[in-house]
């Protein structure tokens, strides 16, 4: 056991530093500090997507094969902190975390030829089909029906909570091809495109005023057998290897680190009558039990990261690390605005458009306060609800 | 002993009630997605009820009615989420009027019972934790005049408002109770700029710029650098009824909470049928429950002159602001993805909560109040 940082990897943050200062663009800046939400702006999301995969850079969590950087644990971790501590805006995860993760564990040969390399590039913008209105936490209770006609399937049905559907191309989705039997047995993943006739996309508004997330409806839609990932009837064993990525790949302590600094530097602006806010017992004993908290993740998302760089499955350690990293966020936006008080009930959410020329009301560091606050409520229920995760846990790891 | 409306109150509350069953304001919360004009029907049917009157003596034309009659007013209009400005003009500028002279009175009582005056008190400042004693904008005395110069921020109504109370620190420091000076100041008055901006709940408020406002000392309310006690009083009325609208609130988030648990099916059941989800709405319940029970402490407290009646609108303050975070949250993580939406009730609710515990202090400032009070 050993924690320091070897030569090497010093200069590998330097290296990062050196090319983030270098390519970043002020609009792919600005768009990094005005995010609200674990999705960014699309167009600039996008835009540093194609910065970073001319670079090679795009996915260094994939095998060097197909396209990743072929880095050791620590130079991805390094990579990954540097990103926040730059505030870029975080990629759309839907295909480079969840869809290519998925097609390289699970798809062909021809299916890794014909998508990877656009999931990197951009060309191919994913969207996840899972829960529909009523199927979100009993998932493998979906509905939505494939049936098989000559090398087709025509799908009739609807998905919910899908998020960017609205400037999606491609959707993976899970879908029914068998209604007897047990209901994870008869599910099948499969690939679609969305501009095929009989699909309609209503965007949803949420209750920070943005759209995220859309419902599809699916009339008749016809989709090539061949799209299929994995046997038919098995999509469960895809949709489960590709949770596990959703839950466990991400890393939340880099970025609820760099909020808590800015929260303390917040803190440091906020007069009450006898100084500064970050000077008070009460406010400071709050601030040191949430970074204490985030301490402890950091370490525990390691011990995750060591496991899976030799070869273990997290399995229901994600699980874990999907509960405490969304409830910590949840636990740092809420001290963001209990720092901030009455100035985070100000609503601008027109300034946090990226290019917006609105004059920003109130100080600028409480612009994305509130709506952070709000649109993270969310991060509890998507990606399986926590209530799910701890479920899991009982199960797997407990045996209860 | 007597925790039984008296006739009068239940007649107060039924009207309330019915006039929230024609005209539940969460749909405007849907439509209204820009700055809006005041929603002048609604307040003129306000007037024609009688509500712009309960708090006034009846020597005004009021009712002569108190906080307790408020309480039971608001409660209802909570649960519509009724967005009218009826804290900011009659009980916060209401409250502040009482304390006015004979000639500010006449000048403006009458005008604010038949609807055509619209209040807002600027307290809180941009970078400063609220509490009365905190305020820094300086109100420099000038022979018989006070000029005002400095930014007031969040001021809910401020948009709107014909007049301003404007609370300025005219002597001391930053902490000092003293030196501390109220003014009813006109807000179309050279060098008052208003920047307006919408409230997350929905609602509107303004950043308000004093830039050299001369104001002379008939334009004051109480004494030269004694407004603290004055502002202290109608403050907590002003907390208590903002309690009591949210306490509202907080009932419909528990009950809409309850229905939505006892017909969304997961796993073959409703999702109300899970123990895990059942704990967690019992203590929503309980939360709410001792949200209620403080409020009824703190106001009836606060009508009898009790001395532990501020310790006791401080709790109430910190309760809501905590128990308003508990059901908010929970209704939301219950109601799963539907909960995130704008097209159900639970976001606009949850909105009104979030808004509501930073304003006049959120419920760690008033712990403190609490801590340095005992």
């Amino acid at each position: 056991m050993d924690l320091r940082v070897p030569e090497q990897e010093k200069a590998f943050r330097d290296e990062v530093r050196t090319f983030l200062e270098e390519s970043l663009t002020p609009e792919i800046r600005e768009a990094g500090k005005m995010v609200t939400s674990v999705f960014a702006p699309v167009k600039e999301a996008m835009a540093w997507q194609k910065i970073l995969n001319d670079k090679g850079w795009a996915a260094p969590h994939w095998p060097k094969e197909h396209g990743g950087t072929g880095w050791s644990v620590t130079q991805r971790a390094i990579f990954a902190e540097e990103l926040v501590r730059a505030e870029t805006p975080p990629l759309v995860p839907m295909g480079l975390h969840m869809c290519g993760p998925c097609l390289i564990g699970c798809g062909t040969e021809e299916q890794q030829k014909e998508y990877l390399p656009k999931i990197l590039n951009g060309e191919h913008f994913w969207c996840q089909g899972y829960s529909e209105p009523g199927s979100g936490s009993d998932l493998a209770s979906l509905k939505t029906f494939a049936e098989k006609d000559g090398d087709d399937y025509i799908i009739n049905g609807t998905k919910i909570w899908t998020t960017y559907a609205h400037y999606a191309n491609k959707m993976f989705a899970l879908v029914r091809t068998n209604k007897d039997g047990k209901p994870q047995q008869g599910i099948t993943f499969l690939l679609l495109d969305m501009d095929l006739p009989g699909i309609t996309i209503e965007p949803i508004v949420g209750l920070d005023e943005v759209t995220e997330q859309c419902q599809v409806f699916f009339d008749n839609v016809r989709v090539p057998q061949a799209n299929r990932v994995g046997a038919e009837n098995d999509g469960w064993t895809v949709a489960k290897y590709l949770l596990t990525f959703e839950r466990g790949g991400q890393e939340y302590a880099p970025g609820l680190n760099v909020q808590l600094e800015k929260i303390r530097l917040m803190a440091e602006k906020q007069q009450t009558v006898h100084g500064p806010m970050s000077q008070d017992p009460l406010w400071q004993h709050k601030f040191a039990s949430v970074s204490a908290d985030v301490l402890a993740l950091e370490f525990t998302e390691m011990r995750i990261k060591s496991a899976l760089s030799s070869g273990k499955d997290p399995g229901a350690l994600s699980s874990m690390t999907k509960i405490l990293g969304t409830e910590l966020l949840q636990k740092v936006t809420e001290l963001r605005i209990e720092t901030l008080g009455a100035q985070a009930a100000i609503w601008q959410p027109q300034a946090l458009v990226p290019g917006s020329e609105q004059p920003i009301i109130g100080p600028e560091y409480a612009l994305t306060a509130m709506p952070h606050y709000l649109n993270s409520r969310a991060c509890s229920i998507y990606g399986g609800s926590n209530e799910v995760q701890r479920g899991i846990i009982a199960k797997a790891v407990l045996g209860l | 002993m007597n925790f039984q409306l008296s006739e009068e109150q239940q007649m107060l509350a039924d009207s309330a009630k019915r006039f929230v069953r024609d005209n539940h304001d969460v749909e405007k919360h849907r439509q209204n997605k820009k700055l809006m004009p005041l929603d002048e029907a609604t307040w003129a049917q306000f007037a024609e009820l009688g509500w712009l009157a309960v708090p006034f003596a009846e020597e005004h034309g009021g009712l002569g009615m108190g906080p307790l009659e408020t309480m039971v007013l608001l409660q209802e209009l909570g649960e519509g989420l009724i967005m009218a400005p009826y804290i900011a003009t009659v009980v916060l500028g209401g409250g502040f009027l009482r304390h006015g002279s004979d000639a500010q009175q006449a000048e403006t009582i009458p005008s604010l019972l038949e609807g055509g005056l619209q209040l807002a008190f600027a307290a809180e400042e941009y970078e400063r934790v609220f509490t009365l004693e905190n305020t820094a904008m300086k109100g420099e005395v000038q022979g018989g005049d006070v000029v005002l110069n400095g930014t007031k921020a969040c001021v809910i109504n401020g948009d709107h408002a014909d007049q301003l109370i404007v609370l300025v620190r005219t002597a001391g420091q930053p902490g000092d109770k003293d030196g501390l000076s109220l003014f009813l100041v006109d807000a179309n008055a050279d060098g008052v700029e208003r920047t307006p901006h919408r409230t997350v709940d929905g609602r509107q408020g303004a950043e308000i710029r004093f830039s050299n406002v001369k104001v002379a000392e008939a334009a004051r309310i109480g004494e030269l650098n004694q407004g603290y006690d004055i502002a202290r009083t109608v403050l907590l009325e002003g907390l208590l009824a903002l309690s009591a609208e949210c306490t509202g609130s907080l009932t419909v988030l528990l009950n809409d909470t309850v229905e939505y648990s006892k017909t969304r099916k997961q796993f073959g059941l409703p999702i109300g049928k899970f123990q895990a989800l059942q704990f967690r709405m019992a203590d929503m319940f309980i939360a709410m429950e001792q949200t209620k029970s403080l409020l009824m402490a703190a106001t009836m407290k606060l009508v009898e002159g009790h001395d532990d009646a501020a310790k006791a609108v401080h709790a109430m303050k910190a309760q809501l602001g905590r128990a308003g975070r508990k059901i908010g949250q929970e209704a939301i993580q219950i109601h799963g993805g539907m909960g995130m939406t704008d097209e159900l009730n639970v976001g606009h609710f949850v909105k009104r909560l979030s808004a509501v515990d930073g304003l006049f202090g959120n419920a760690d400032v008033h712990l403190m109040e609490i801590a340095r009070s005992a």
